[in-house]
């Protein structure tokens, strides 16, 4: 393999993480926040591609200007999920745990149905934007334009939550609510509408990440499924609940499965992915970047 | 020290005989039940009907299988579709390509199941919660990947059983499916049996100890580490005897078709509806979740239109969340809950 190829290779791993990193970071803001994981979390993803999908068809606007529309659509869709399912689930005084796994199962199962029910199984993709199909040419490395700016979105959201997080009230709480849930209370703190609010923006930023792979990828209702299980992955690799655990463990996913493209056959691509995350956990059950 | 003991040796050994004789009672119950099942084919002639009966009693004894790790060691798998297929590829192979009867095949299936269980416990139990629960996920689907590009079991492509007359020893029925409802309801009654026997046993007690609270049971000398992975192996075992079965039954496999994911979630989905870590749990619950899933499938289903998966998730949330203890404590009366709560 020349180095060139390798470069490529790196390149292309690198911007696939950042994009796999967007999709992971909502799964893990709401871990850390309150110890549920959303095994619906595919399910935003997929819906957040037809609605690109179908803003797109209905707008004739272009996927990037329709992007913050999708994100804000995807905030109201995770806050419902909290306060008409999640919220329940954290009652359940028996096996809560399993409550909130078959849930949010449940949940994912229900917004399978809808997309097929809404938009039939058939494969879909977006027509014509800017960026489909065009690619940057950097001295014999090829980049596709849709990766490249899914990877700089993907930066900026990490950005944006790092100043959310440290710069306002919101963030504040939202910290403090997962130091401690009963003490925030105490301090005039409503945990509800914390973690209703949490649950959109985890759902807002795979949103962005939905809109970001409509414009590259086939859109289909079992399309979530196949990312969720490479996020969970990113998630626990990174730390479940740390935020930069999974911008790191993102790339890390990234350029893993693109160099194991060059060395297995493509369709085992995601096993280099898979094998590196169990043997990470099995040394480090909390992941890299995660407590216990 | 005699002394002291002495008025509590007649209490104890009351209750000690009235535990075995409640112990004796479940036992009848169970004979009368799966007797009472095996009636129910002589009445049954549709042949959609029957299918849905062999699923739902197939999807029981499986349910029962991962409720002996799931329900009562409180080890979350949703990986059992690796069990699963091992069973079903190992029942299929050793016949199609070696002429070994599906019995054996299912034996070794079994075997094997449990020995991957045993190799794989050995990391995964380090995990908890969560964590183990994915790492399950990702492992079973890395055996549904090298299965797919693995040319020796068929690949892609998948196996088809050979054409032979209805036989016992082939376990092939291709005309008259009452023999199958026979075999699961066998199949069933030996699991139940099995988590019979181990309710009352010193690993039962270890396993609920672990499900608890897996440190409070450490430090009273349970022997974590191995109850897990005794549980693991032998849920593992039945899961690949089930799969053994199924491929049987649909003569025609291939990864998908026994490996996916969504056969780990349909283990695990009649023990939560029904009641995890009981006797009777899984099969309510898969004689609820089954033919509502395969009779919605039928009527709603068709076109691909989505409805009957949406009914289905939405039954999934409300059953989750209406009921977390399972559909069988609501016939339970207080006192005896509060027992069982107690052992």
């Amino acid at each position: 393999m020349t180095a060139q190829a390798l470069v490529q290779v790196l390149a292309s791993g690198l911007l696939m993480g950042l994009i796999y990193a967007l999709i992971a970071v909502g799964l893990s803001l709401i871990f850390g926040l309150m110890d549920v994981v959303n095994f619906a979390h595919g399910e935003f993803l997929m819906l957040a591609m037809y609605a690109t999908f179908g803003l797109v068809l209905v707008t004739r606007l272009d996927p990037v200007v329709l992007m913050p529309l999708v994100a804000a659509l995807l905030f109201v869709l995770g806050a419902a999920a909290y306060l008409g399912v999640v919220r329940f689930a954290m009652r359940a005084k028996a096996n809560q745990g399993m409550v909130q796994i078959f849930a949010t199962f449940g949940l994912a199962i229900l917004l399978q149905g809808a997309a097929q029910y809404l938009f039939t199984p058939d494969y879909r993709n977006v027509p014509n934007s800017w960026l489909g199909g065009r690619t940057l040419d950097l001295g014999g490395i090829f980049l596709p334009w849709p990766q490249i700016f899914g990877a700089l979105v993907s930066l900026a959201a990490f950005g944006g939550l790092h100043l959310l997080m440290s710069r306002t009230d919101f963030g504040r709480a939202l910290k403090a609510t997962r130091e401690d849930q009963g003490a925030v209370a105490l301090v005039g703190i409503d945990r509800n509408r914390v973690f209703a609010l949490g649950w959109g923006l985890g759902a807002a930023l795979v949103g962005l990440a939905g809109a970001v792979l409509a414009i590259f990828y086939y859109i289909h209702p079992q399309v979530g499924a196949s990312f969720a299980l490479i996020a969970y992955v990113t998630v626990a690799l990174g730390g479940f609940g740390s935020v930069a655990g999974a911008l790191v463990a993102g790339i890390i996913v990234g350029l893993v499965e693109a160099l194991t493209a060059v060395i297995l056959p493509p369709a085992l691509k995601s096993v280099g992915v898979y094998a590196l995350y169990l043997a990470v956990v099995f040394v480090r059950p909390q992941g890299l970047f995660g407590r216990l | 020290m005699t002394a002291a003991t002495t008025p509590l040796a007649p209490a104890l050994a009351r209750a000690e005989a009235s535990h075995a004789a409640r112990r004796r009672r479940k036992l009848i119950v169970a004979a009368l039940v799966f007797a009472g099942l095996a009636a129910l084919p002589y009445g049954l002639r549709d042949v959609y009907l029957q299918n849905v009966l062999i699923l739902t009693l197939m999807y029981a004894a499986l349910a029962q299988s991962w409720n002996i790790l799931g329900g009562y060691c409180g080890q979350v798998s949703l990986g059992h579709a690796l069990y699963f297929g091992a069973g079903a590829y190992a029942t299929t192979v050793l016949f199609v390509t070696y002429g070994v009867l599906p019995w054996f095949g299912m034996l070794a299936g079994g075997l094997l199941s449990a020995a991957v269980a045993l190799l794989l416990g050995y990391p995964c139990f380090r995990l908890a919660g969560h964590y183990f629960s994915i790492a399950t996920i990702v492992i079973a689907e890395i055996g549904l990947l090298l299965v797919h590009n693995w040319d020796f079991v068929g690949g892609a492509m998948g196996i088809q059983w050979p054409f032979n007359p209805d036989s016992w020893w082939t376990l092939q029925f291709a005309r008259d499916k009452v023999p199958y409802i026979h075999f699961a309801i066998a199949f069933l009654a030996l699991v139940w049996f099995v988590t019979w026997l181990i309710e009352g046993s010193r690993w039962g007690y270890w396993w609920r100890a672990v499900k608890d609270d897996a440190q409070a049971a450490e430090s009273l000398g349970v022997e974590v580490f191995r109850s897990k992975m005794a549980a693991a192996a032998v849920s593992a075992f039945f899961t690949a005897i089930g799969g053994g079965f199924y491929a049987a039954y649909v003569s025609y496999i291939d990864p998908e078709s026994v490996m996916s994911f969504r056969f780990s979630l349909l283990f695990a989905l009649p023990a939560v509806l029904g009641g995890i870590g009981t006797l009777w749990g899984p099969l309510v619950g898969a004689a609820i979740l089954i033919p509502l899933t395969e009779i919605s499938r039928s009527y709603l289903g068709g076109g691909g239109k989505g409805l009957d998966l949406m009914l289905y998730g939405i039954l999934v949330m409300v059953v989750a969340l209406a009921r977390p203890e399972g559909v069988l404590s609501l016939f339970r009366p207080r006192k005896a809950r509060a027992e069982e709560a107690t052992p």
